[in-house]
C-alpha cells in the first residue's frame, strides 16, 4: 500500500490489490497518508494455498468489497480521471486532548473499554492524582519526548512524551518505581502490538541492579503471574503499545489471526546471582552494573524439556526445528545451565553448537510461508546466509540460525530442571528487519 | 461512585496528515505500459503471472510487465524510478 501510494506521489496511476480482509486496514492506511481515494481494488482471502487457475478465478470474478467485476475495477483504477472526491484537500489534524471531560469512574471505565483502550481486565484510572505520583518515578520532565511506535513498518508512527507512558504504567497497575523501565520499553521504538496476521508478541527481559531494587522475581514462577513487577512491567508495555501507537484494534491496528496469550504480559528477569554464566546483558556488551530491558520478538512457539538429559541433543534439535523463522530464546532454570557446565558446555559454546544442529532439508526451509516471504527475495539479492540456502539442493540441510540468532537467558526457581524455548528474535538493524527498533535499552537513562 | 473525577486521555500524539493528490489518470491504457508488482507475499508471483495473461488474452494492445522490489515491506526506490522510466502504470499486490 505505501508503495502504491509512492509510486502516485511519482506521477505513476496506481492501483493496489489487497485481499478483502484487509479491506479496513486499506482505507485507514490510504486516509493516514493523506490519499483517501486511493483505487484500491479486492480479490477474496487467501490467495496463498491457492491454484493458477483458482488466482484466474479471482481475477475474472467479483471484487468482494466493490461487489463489481474486479477487472473493471482495475481498469477504471487506472483510467477513470480524477473527479471532485480526489480534489478535495485530504489534509487534517488529530488533536488528542491531555485531559478527559471529568466522568463518574464507572462511566469511564466503560469509556476505556468501549475505547479498546485497555486489554480487557479492569485498568487503574489514570487520574490526575496518580499520574502525578507515577511521574516521581523518573527525573525526566513529562513532556520531554519519548519516542514513537507504530503498529507495523507501513503504518504511521505515532509520538508521546514522558507523561503519556506514565499515564499508561498508571492504567497497568504499575507502581513508579518501576517507570524508569517502562520508559525504556517505550524508547525502544518496538511495539509489543505488532498488528501482523503472525500474531507476535514481545517478550521482555530485564538485567542488572533494578531486578532487585524493584522486587522483580527470577524464582519460582518467574514467567507466570506471581510478582507485581514482572505482571505488571509486562502489561505497561503492552497497553502504552496500543495506546501510544494508535490502537490496537481487530480489523483495523491488529490483523493477528489467533492473537497471542503473550500480548497480555510477558516480562522477566534473569537471575544473574544463580547463573553458572555472565548474565545476558554483560555478553551482549552491557556492563553488569547497567540495568537494562532487552526485547524478544516473536511468541509464536513455546517447546518444553527437561535436562540435560542422555538424549538432550535429540530433544534439543526437535525444539529447535519447531519453527523456520523465529530464533530461539532459550530460557534455562538454573539447574539446567548447571547441567550444561558440567558436560563442559559454556554458554557460547551451547549456542554454537544449537545453531550447528538445528538443520532442515532446503525444501522444508523454503516451504515455509514467511521465510519465503521475507528470506527469499534477500537470498535472491545475494545476501548471506540466505542466498547459500537457497542454492542447496532439495534434501541438503541447511541451517535455520546463525550463533547470533540464538540467546539464552538463565531464570526459575530450581523446582525443576527444565527448559523452554520461546520464538523470539532480538531485533537488530540487518536485511529483512523491517521493524526498526532498539532491542536492548538502557534503563538508567530514564531513572 | 457518584463523584465526577478527571482523569488522562491515555493516547500518543498522531502525526498532521498532509493531503496528497493522486496521478492523473491515463486516458486509456492502449499502447501503455502497465508494471504488475509482485509484493512478494506467498503466490503474488502466480497472480501476476495470471494477471498478464489476462491483459494479453482480452487488452492485448497493452503491454505489461512484472517487476519486484528488493524486500518485502520496504520501499524500492530504483524500482520505482524504473516504473516511472519505463511505464504509464502499475498495480500490485497481492498484499499491503
Amino acid at each position: 500500500m505505501g508503495l502504491a501510494l509512492a509510486l502516485e506521489r511519482q506521477g505513476i496511476p496506481t492501483v493496489p490489490v489487497s485481499t478483502h480482509v484487509f479491506a479496513r486496514l486499506a482505507k485507514a492506511t490510504a486516509l493516514a497518508e493523506g490519499m483517501p481515494t486511493a483505487r484500491n481494488v479486492f480479490v477474496p482471502q487467501p490467495v496463498v494455498g491457492r491454484s493458477p487457475a483458482e488466482l484466474r478465478t479471482y481475477i475474472e470474478g467479483i471484487d468482494p468489497i466493490s461487489k463489481r467485476p474486479f477487472m473493471q475495477g482495475v481498469i477504471e483504477g487506472l483510467t477513470r480521471p480524477l473527479g471532485a472526491e480526489d480534489f478535495k484537500d485530504a489534509s487534517f489534524e488529530r488533536n488528542i486532548p491531555r485531559l478527559l471531560e471529568p466522568e463518574r469512574e464507572d462511566n469511564l471505565q466503560e469509556l476505556f473499554i468501549r475505547n479498546s483502550w485497555t486489554d480487557f481486565l479492569p485498568i487503574i484510572l489514570p487520574t490526575e492524582e496518580r499520574v502525578e505520583r507515577m511521574l516521581k518515578g523518573t527525573k525526566h520532565a513529562r513532556d520531554k519526548i519519548v519516542g514513537r511506535l507504530q503498529p507495523t513498518a507501513y503504518r504511521e508512527s505515532w509520538e508521546f512524551d514522558v507523561e503519556k507512558v506514565a499515564v499508561n504504567a498508571v492504567m497497568a497497575g504499575a507502581r513508579p518505581e518501576y517507570l524508569p523501565v517502562i520508559l525504556a520499553m517505550a524508547a525502544s521504538g518496538i511495539s509489543a502490538r505488532s498488528s501482523s496476521t503472525n500474531s507476535f508478541a514481545t517478550i521482555s527481559l530485564v538485567n542488572g541492579p533494578i531486578r532487585n531494587e524493584i522486587g522483580m522475581n527470577s524464582g519460582i514462577g518467574a514467567l507466570g503471574p506471581y510478582n507485581h513487577a514482572n505482571a505488571t512491567l509486562g502489561r505497561a508495555y503492552g497497553l502504552l503499545s496500543q495506546n501510544l501507537q494508535g490502537g490496537s484494534v481487530p480489523g483495523d491496528t491488529y490483523l493477528g489471526t489467533f492473537g497471542n496469550f503473550l500480548n497480555y504480559s510477558a516480562c522477566f528477569p534473569e537471575a544473574e546471582e544463580r547463573s553458572p554464566w555472565s548474565p545476558f546483558h554483560v555478553d551482549e556488551g552491557y556492563r553488569a552494573n547497567e540495568s537494562t530491558v532487552s526485547i524478544f520478538f516473536g511468541g509464536w512457539y513455546t517447546q518444553s524439556g527437561y535436562g540435560p538429559r542422555e538424549t538432550w541433543k535429540e530433544k534439543f534439535i526437535r525444539c529447535l526445528t519447531a519453527d523456520h523463522f523465529s530464533p530461539p530464546l532459550i530460557v534455562m532454570d538454573p539447574l539446567v545451565a548447571r547441567g550444561f557446565v558440567d558436560l563442559g558446555f559454556t554458554k557460547r559454546s551451547l549456542i554454537e553448537w544449537c545453531a550447528e544442529n538445528a538443520k532442515l532439508s532446503a525444501r522444508d526451509y523454503w516451504d515455509d510461508q514467511w521465510v519465503g516471504t521475507l528470506l527469499r527475495p534477500l537470498a535472491v539479492a545475494g545476501i548471506e546466509p540466505y542466498a547459500s540456502r537457497l542454492k542447496a539442493a532439495p534434501d541438503q540441510l541447511v541451517n535455520l540460525f546463525t550463533p547470533d540468532d540464538i540467546k539464552i537467558v538463565v531464570t526459575g526457581g530450581e523446582t525443576q530442571a527444565a527448559f523452554k524455548m520461546f520464538a523470539g528474535r532480538l531485533q537488530k538493524p540487518a536485511p529483512g528487519n523491517f521493524l526498526g527498533g532498539t532491542a536492548i535499552n538502557i534503563i538508567d537513562e530514564w531513572r | 461512585m457518584g463523584d465526577k473525577i478527571t482523569v488522562h486521555d491515555p493516547r500518543g500524539f498522531p502525526p498532521k496528515v498532509t493531503g496528497k493528490r493522486l496521478a492523473n489518470r491515463l486516458e486509456r491504457l492502449d499502447g501503455k505500459v502497465v508494471y504488475l508488482i509482485d509484493c512478494l507475499f506467498e503466490n503474488s508471483d502466480n497472480f501476476m503471472v495470471q494477471l498478464g495473461q489476462w491483459f494479453a488474452e482480452h487488452l492485448p494492445s497493452v503491454s505489461t510487465r512484472i517487476i519486484k522490489p528488493r524486500e518485502c515491506w520496504i520501499d524500492d526506490p530504483d524500482m520505482r524510478a524504473t516504473i516511472a522510466a519505463q511505464g504509464n502504470a502499475a498495480i500490485i499486490g497481492v498484499g499491503l
